[in-house]
């Protein structure tokens, strides 16, 4: 019976990927991806990952989605590109008929039993003081990796941001908003805050030993911000703003001094010291927080365009 | 037929079917949405990897789910920057198309 | 009392299920925006309501089943007011999707 629904959503989403790749219409295919991507979570929850799920829902789905939709709606007026030669096309068909058949040669012989590091995770996690596996994986057992994503979401912002032209640096980015002050854009986006602000940091605190965490909280108060600069209620900061700079290093600086302090009191950077290890990842997720709400919210409108107002 | 095994060929046709998009669509933006496409074939992939690791009362791999995370957060950071590359390509030559010489750049006031 | 709680589960789910089914056929079948805008809001809106409704008793906790309840309420008030959006743009003739 799950097997007849995993096949259903299979034939689905692959059918959506089809029409996300082949469609003439370029909106079409940002509809088709936007849908994609929410069926794509039942997969993830199909394979019991469900932070994965609620990652894919708020980001790979959400955000991407609206980032896409902008860039679609203002590539309306470009010049269509000359369509791809025959030659292409075959050429593209055979790359791509050829990835898939090594793939799949290679996913019917993975190894039985499946290597794994689950009993590794069980046996530990108990010193971190966290009960969901992933925020500990994230936070103690692999945190190098999440120090680097950070600075990776933070070098993305700084590329996007030095694509602005000069006559815009440092304003404020992408353009004004200019919903009607008593329309139903500014009334959902008066009403919603107080929801999703409860909402985003429930899904942040909860993370320490349920499905959740920092990213999929920072998602959604990035969301809540987003709307209500689409509805003209806010604006977004001008690039050079002090503070503005300030909060967006904030959370990788408290990431490093936390490694640092680890290194001189665990004996290497970014160990945590047993005794201290929950308080010690709770100040690395509540010091990220702000910057990745920060960032998330700010890779959408883009590069500065405005210098007034 | 088990449920890994289906997910994990599924991920390979969506890998397959981001490859032709990347490849075979002229428009740059239609490159983007075919990355993340095969992007996600990735992912699926590691997950029904992570999933076969279900051990020690875990439904999965947490180190696997974990890096998973981690992935899906850097592939919209890229994904934001290829579009913002996209639109000033856009803004200051006017077109989206990679093929041609690019036009005299000019000091745009948009 | 569990066999009545299922019951009202399927009949339940069941109905939100035939609400979709409708939404899916106003949405691919009716000639226009507004049209189509009418089918998706009232059906989705109902059938959610409905699934939401038959799946509270069977997760085992109040405030489980509050924050499906929440789901829903949340749902119907973006549904709204997007398709109120979505609505206006048609009147002004400046569709989204060329």
């Amino acid at each position: 019976m799950t097997l007849l629904f995993d096949a259903a959503l299979v034939v689905v989403l692959l059918g959506l990927a089809a029409w996300v790749v082949l469609a003439r219409n370029a909106f079409a295919a940002v509809a088709a991806f936007i849908a994609y991507g929410l069926l794509l979570t039942l997969a993830w929850l199909q394979l019991h990952g469900i932070d994965i799920a609620l990652t894919e829902a708020a980001i790979g789905g959400g955000l991407t989605g609206a980032l896409l939709i902008g860039a679609v709606i203002r590539l309306r007026t470009a010049p269509p590109a000359a369509p791809a030669t025959s030659m292409t096309l075959a050429l593209a068909a055979i790359a791509a008929a050829t990835t898939t058949a090594v793939l799949a040669a290679c996913v019917l012989a993975l190894p039985d039993p499946a290597p794994t590091l689950a009993p590794l995770v069980a046996d530990n996690i108990a010193v971190t003081g966290v009960e969901n596996a992933i925020t500990a994986v994230l936070l103690a057992f692999r945190s190098m990796d999440t120090l680097l994503e950070a600075i990776v979401l933070l070098f993305a912002l700084v590329g996007a941001w030095s694509l602005g032209a000069d006559s815009a640096w440092p304003g404020r980015p992408g353009f004004a908003q200019s919903a009607p002050p008593n329309g139903i854009l500014a009334y959902l986006a008066r009403i919603l805050p107080p929801i999703g602000l409860v909402i985003g940091v429930y899904i942040f605190w909860t993370g320490a030993d349920n499905p959740g965490g920092k990213f999929q909280g920072a998602t959604i108060l990035a969301a809540i911000w987003l709307l209500t600069m689409a509805a003209g209620l806010t604006d977004a900061p001008r690039v050079g703003s002090r503070w503005l700079r300030a909060a967006l290093v904030a959370g990788p600086l408290g990431f490093i001094a936390v490694g640092v302090f680890g290194s001189y009191s665990a004996g290497a950077f970014l160990a945590l010291p047993p005794e201290a290890a929950k308080p010690l990842i709770l100040a690395i997720e509540i010091a990220l927080m702000p910057t990745l709400t920060l960032i998330l919210a700010l890779l959408l409108p883009g590069p500065p365009q405005r210098t007034s107002s | 037929m088990n449920d890994t095994l289906l997910y994990g060929l599924t991920a390979c046709a969506l890998i397959g079917l981001g490859v032709f998009g990347l490849i075979a669509n002229p428009a740059p933006l239609r490159k983007i949405l075919a990355f993340n496409i095969a992007g996600s074939g990735v992912f699926l992939l590691a997950g029904a990897v992570a999933r076969r690791g279900a051990a020690a009362g875990f439904g999965g791999d947490p180190v696997l789910q974990a890096l998973l995370i981690t992935g899906i957060v850097v592939a919209f950071s890229a994904t934001a920057l290829a579009v913002a590359l996209v639109l000033r390509l856009n803004a200051v030559t006017g077109d989206v198309t990679l093929a041609e010489p690019p036009a005299e750049p000019t000091d745009d006031n948009d | 009392m569990s066999a009545l709680l299922d019951l009202w589960t399927v009949v339940l789910v069941s109905a939100g299920a035939v609400f979709y089914l409708a939404g899916t056929v106003g949405l691919l079948r009716f000639p226009d925006a507004l049209t189509r805008l009418h089918a998706l809001t009232k059906a989705d809106n109902l059938g959610l309501g409905l699934v939401v409704l038959g799946l509270v008793p069977q997760v085992g906790g109040v405030i489980i089943g509050i924050k499906l309840v929440a789901v829903w309420l949340l749902v119907m008030v973006s549904g709204a007011c997007v398709a109120q959006l979505i609505a206006r743009l048609v009147r002004h003739g400046s569709d989204p999707a060329p």
